[in-house]
């Protein structure tokens, strides 16, 4: 899936939820980016995103592809967080008759995969919902 | 800038052809297409592909098919927007010809996709998503496709029910077509007790793996009549969008702005409203697809696409038929050439040669084509001169 360069530089999103904020108008991107596409500003700092949010949509995986084909079925979701930031993750230890549009969930740092045979395991982002907690 | 006229199209045979390599598929397609002109040469050839390179390991595919083709040396490009490769690579030979740079311009599409397992072929699909922050978290197409669905379903009242009626259309109409890889009627039961592939999404709400061709030849409006002795079908409108390709980055899951801005634009350029069209060849890869494309296009209200189907409105003898061809769903989906393929179903809609699936009177038809979950999109709007 990933050589070992491409994972580490996306470490930051992956595991700290790092984005980036515009100086000049606010605007909040994740993964970050080099120019806004708000305000046509190049100067940015670092943006640390909240790690609550709510659930846009959602969908049961049941045919994966080969890296998660052990977990299937599980969950997709586009959550917003309370940032306004949107991003795509899986919900972790529920089932899909639980899941519905606007529930509320915590970010939590989780394994996603494994690359196989000697590769490295992946890390990430996934959903719980807040009822859980 | 000149008005540009197909005059020609050829499409093959379509399905899992084993035994065929993609460059004989090409051509099979492309020698079709200029058989239906009285051209003596090409000036120029653009052919749409989405991921050669991870279906048969071929990139380098514009030489590879202008030799293949018998027209060494042709200045010849491929073009790839993923799943809207075709549309997009027929949109840059109009533009040659429409320019005066060129002729005689053959646009083309071709993929090749059985070669790899369906794991490979999943793969290779899901590069039209982004894979740093999409496909690494485990989304498939299907389930991007499903959670514009769930959205819409939750805003609209739309249900598995009405999603199941576009499959059903669809290969209604494409039991009409000789062509098409699945060439049968389906039951709305059997799509709903189909095994489900991402909630609410059945397999048979889903196009399928498909290896097969597509080809057009343009040529300046002006000159169309000295290379064909049918009905002169002129282009009269295209247009072009993008949007964000991880569709969490959209404000709204289930409306397609990119597919909405290009049909603005091919709309303005043709001097038609939605309501002029007689018929539209749209990228139904997921039946919610056609759904929202639907809406896009302005042939029904925004949130109103669900029921369409249902209620006849896009059906042969309906108000607005929507992909005669039997679709992505029936016809089948070899990525790269769908978006040249809806053009070659309405090109011959315009010159009546559809036979039982024939929209009478047809004088304008849309076509639609779209890369990912919708971040590109090319729209054409043909005129039956
Ligand atoms: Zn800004």
């Amino acid at each position: 899936m990933s050589t070992s360069a491409r994972y580490t530089r996306e470490i930051p999103q992956r595991y700290r939820l790092e984005a980036a904020k515009c100086k000049g108008c606010s605007k909040l991107f994740f993964p970050p980016r080099l120019i806004c596409d708000e305000c046509g500003g190049k100067e940015f700092e670092p943006h640390r995103l909240s790690d609550k949010g709510k659930v846009v949509s959602y969908s049961v995986v049941r045919i994966g592809p080969s890296q998660f084909v052990e977990q299937v079925p599980y969950i997709v979701s586009v959550v917003e967080l309370e940032d306004g930031v949107r991003l795509t993750c899986q919900v972790a230890d529920a089932k899909p008759e639980e899941l519905e549009i606007g529930a509320p969930v915590t970010i939590e740092f989780r394994k996603i995969g494994e690359e196989g045979d000697a590769g490295i395991i992946h890390y990430g982002y996934k959903a719980v919902l807040d009822r859980f907690k | 800038m000149r008005d540009v006229a197909i005059i020609g199209v050829g499409i093959n045979r379509w399905g899992e052809l084993w035994e065929s390599p993609l460059r004989d598929i090409f051509v099979e397609s492309a020698l079709e297409a200029i058989a239906d002109t009285k051209v003596d040469h090409l000036d120029s050839m653009y052919v749409g592909c989405m991921t050669s390179g991870l279906f048969i390991g071929q990139e380098h595919l514009a030489s590879l098919l202008a030799d293949y083709l018998g027209q060494n040396h042709l200045p010849s490009a491929r073009i790839e927007s993923a799943c809207a490769s075709g549309a997009l690579a027929a949109k840059c030979g109009y533009f040659e010809v429409a320019s005066g740079a060129s002729d005689i311009v053959m646009v083309a599409g071709v993929e090749k996709m059985t070669d790899v397992g369906g794991d490979g072929a999943t793969y290779a699909l899901s590069t039209a998503a982004d894979a740093e922050y999409e496909v690494y978290h485990g989304v498939t197409f299907p389930s991007l496709y499903a959670m514009m669905a769930v959205e819409h379903m939750h805003l609209y009242g739309t249900t598995s029910e009405d999603l199941a009626h576009v499959a059903v259309k669809n290969h209604k109409h494409g039991a009409k077509n000789p062509l098409a890889q699945f060439p049968f009627e389906i039951s709305v039961d059997a799509v709903l007790n189909s095994i489900m592939v991402a909630d609410p999404l059945h397999i048979y709400d889903c196009s399928p793996i498909t290896d097969g061709a597509a080809a057009a030849i343009l040529c300046p409006l002006e000159m169309a009549s000295k290379f064909t002795d049918k009905p002169l079908v002129r282009v009269a409108g295209i247009g072009h969008a993008t949007d964000t390709i991880a569709l969490h980055q959209r404000k709204e899951l289930s409306w397609l702005e990119g597919t909405a801005r290009a049909a603005k634009q091919a709309y303005k350029q043709a001097d038609i409203k939605p309501q002029d069209l007689h018929c539209a060849e749209v990228h139904d890869c997921f039946t919610i697809a056609e759904i929202m494309v639907i809406e896009a296009l302005g042939l029904v209200e925004k949130g109103k696409g669900g029921s369409a189907a249902k209620e006849g409105t896009t059906a042969l003898g309906g108000k607005i038929p929507v992909n005669t061809s039997g679709g992505l769903k029936s016809k089948g989906h070899p990525v790269g050439a769908t978006g040249v393929a809806q053009l070659v179903e309405v090109t011959k809609q315009l010159r009546g040669e559809c036979g039982e699936r024939q929209v009478e009177g047809a004088k304008y038809g849309l076509t639609q084509n779209m890369g990912g979950t919708g971040g590109s999109a090319v729209v054409h709007i043909l005129e039956a001169i």
